[in-house]
C-alpha cells in the first residue's frame, strides 16, 4: 500500500447477534476522499461506522490510521476523528455556544471563532438559546457544526442530512467539499443522493450476505 | 475540567431531580423515630446504621444520572471519543456527582444526627465518615452504571452489582461512628476509610472507562 493513504482496512469482518454483517472487507482511503456507504437498512452500515471510529470493536480485521492500528493510536486517532452519529450528542439544557465549547474542550479547536461557526450552519441567531428548544433540524445542524469547530481530518457521519431541508443539504454539501479540498477524509452514510465531486468519491456497496 | 464544570451546569439546570435523592435521604431518616417509637437510647444507639443505611439507599438512587442522560443523547460517544483519556474525564464527572449527590447529605447530616439524638462526641466523626466514604460510593457506583447503562433494565441489576460492594464501607464507616459514641478511638476505621478512597481513586475511573466502552459497542 502507497503512504498516502490514511484510513486503511484490513480484512474486516462484523457479526451481531450471530448474523455476518460484512467480511474481508477491505477499505482504503486517501487523503481528499470521501467514501459514501450505502446499502438497505440494517446492512451493517452504522456497525461499519462505529468500528471505524474506535467506539465498536471489529469480529476480525484492523482499521489501520497513517498505516497504525487505530486500538493502538487510541488518544492519537481520537483527536483525528469527527463523528456524528444517530443520535446528536447535544446536551439539551446547554446553549448552542456551550454545547460548542464543550466539544471544542474536548477536542482539538479550530481557528474558527465559535460565532463564524454558528454563523456558517444558520444558527447564529441562536447562540445563547436553550439547545432543547430548536427543532430536530436545527439539532442536527448544532451537531454538524461540531465537525467544524473542532479540527479533525476524519469525519465519520453516520446519516449526516437526516431531518434536514433542501437548502442546509446544499449548505452542508459544500461545507464537505471544502473539507475534501483541505486533504480531509470522509466517511458517511447517506440514503439521499448528494451532489459532490465525483472524482474525490468513492461508493461502497453494502448488502445482505446471503 | 471543563466536564466537571458542565455537569455541575446540568445539574444546576435540573435542580429538581438532583434534590430527590436529598429528599429520600431526610424522609427515611424521619421515618425511623416514628416507626421505633419515642425511645431516645434506641434511637441514639442505631442512628449511625440508620444514616449510614440511608445514605447507601440515597447514593443508589442518584447513581444512574451519572451517565444515563449522556449515553441516550449520544453525547458518551462524544466523551469516548475525546482526544483526552477517558478514565480522566470519568473521574471529573464522578467528582461533579459527588459534589451534587453526596456533599449535600454531609450538610444535612449533622441535623438528622441531632434529631435521632446521637451523642455531641460522635458527630464529628460520622461527618468525617461521611466526607471520605459518599465519594467512595460515587466511584463505586460508576463502575456499576457504566456497566448496566446499556441496558434498558439496569436499575435494579445495578443495585444487586453495587449495593454488596458498599458492605466494607458501610462496615467502617457505621463502626467508626459507634466508636466515638461510646468514647473509643475511631481512627484505625478512619483509616481503612482512607485507604479505601485511595483505592477506588485510583482504580474505579479506568474500571468505568472500559465499562463504558463496552456498554457503548
Amino acid at each position: 500500500m502507497s503512504s498516502s493513504v490514511l484510513l486503511q482496512t484490513r480484512d474486516l469482518s462484523c457479526t451481531r447477534n450471530d448474523r455476518l454483517l460484512f467480511e474481508h472487507l477491505d477499505i482504503g482511503l486517501e487523503a481528499g476522499q470521501m467514501l459514501v456507504v450505502e446499502g438497505p437498512n440494517g446492512c451493517g452500515k452504522t456497525s461499519l461506522l462505529r468500528i471505524l471510529t474506535g467506539l465498536r470493536l471489529a469480529d476480525g480485521g484492523e482499521v489501520l490510521w497513517r498505516g497504525e492500528p487505530i486500538d493502538r493510536l487510541a488518544g492519537d486517532y481520537f483527536e483525528q476523528v469527527n463523528y456524528v452519529g444517530h443520535h446528536d450528542g447535544v446536551k439539551h439544557e446547554l446553549s448552542c455556544l456551550e454545547n460548542l465549547r464543550l466539544a471544542r474542550a474536548m477536542g482539538v479547536p479550530s481557528q474558527l471563532d465559535l460565532d463564524d461557526v454558528l454563523d456558517r450552519v444558520n444558527l447564529y441567531a441562536y447562540g445563547e438559546t436553550e439547545a432543547g428548544s430548536l427543532s430536530a433540524g436545527q439539532k442536527r445542524r448544532l451537531a454538524l457544526a461540531r465537525l467544524i469547530a473542532t479540527d479533525a481530518m476524519l469525519w465519520i457521519l453516520d446519516e449526516p442530512f437526516t431531518s434536514l431541508d433542501k437548502a442546509s443539504m446544499a449548505m452542508f454539501s459544500v461545507m464537505f467539499e471544502q473539507h475534501l479540498q483541505q486533504r480531509g477524509v470522509i466517511v458517511m452514510t447517506s440514503h439521499h443522493d448528494i451532489s459532490l465531486p465525483t472524482q474525490a468519491l468513492q461508493r461502497l456497496q453494502m448488502g445482505m450476505t446471503s | 475540567m471543563f466536564l466537571l464544570r458542565r455537569d455541575l451546569l446540568l445539574a444546576l439546570r435540573n435542580r429538581a431531580e438532583y434534590a430527590m435523592p436529598l429528599l429520600f435521604f431526610v424522609l427515611v431518616i424521619t421515618m425511623f423515630p416514628l416507626a421505633l417509637g419515642a425511645s431516645p437510647e434506641l434511637l441514639a444507639r442505631i442512628a449511625p446504621g440508620i444514616i449510614w443505611v440511608a445514605a447507601l439507599l440515597a447514593a443508589m438512587l442518584s447513581l444512574d444520572s451519572i451517565f444515563r442522560s449522556d449515553f441516550d443523547d449520544g453525547s458518551l460517544e462524544q466523551i469516548l471519543l475525546s482526544a483526552h483519556p477517558v478514565a480522566v474525564l470519568v473521574l471529573a464527572k464522578v467528582c461533579a456527582h459527588w459534589l451534587v449527590t453526596g456533599l449535600p447529605l454531609l450538610l444535612v447530616a449533622p441535623l438528622l444526627a441531632e434529631m435521632l439524638g446521637m451523642p455531641v462526641a460522635a458527630q464529628a466523626t460520622l461527618l468525617l465518615t461521611i466526607f471520605i466514604g459518599t465519594p467512595i460510593l460515587s466511584l463505586i457506583g460508576a463502575i456499576g452504571v457504566a456497566l448496566t447503562v446499556g441496558l434498558r433494565k439496569g436499575g435494579i441489576i445495578l443495585s444487586l452489582l453495587v449495593l454488596p460492594l458498599y458492605v466494607p464501607v458501610l462496615i467502617f464507616a457505621a463502626s467508626a461512628t459507634e466508636n466515638a459514641a461510646t468514647g473509643f478511638d475511631p481512627s484505625a476505621q478512619i483509616y481503612m476509610l482512607l485507604a479505601f478512597l485511595f483505592l477506588a481513586t485510583s482504580l474505579s475511573p479506568w474500571a468505568t472507562a472500559a465499562a463504558l466502552r463496552m456498554s457503548v459497542s
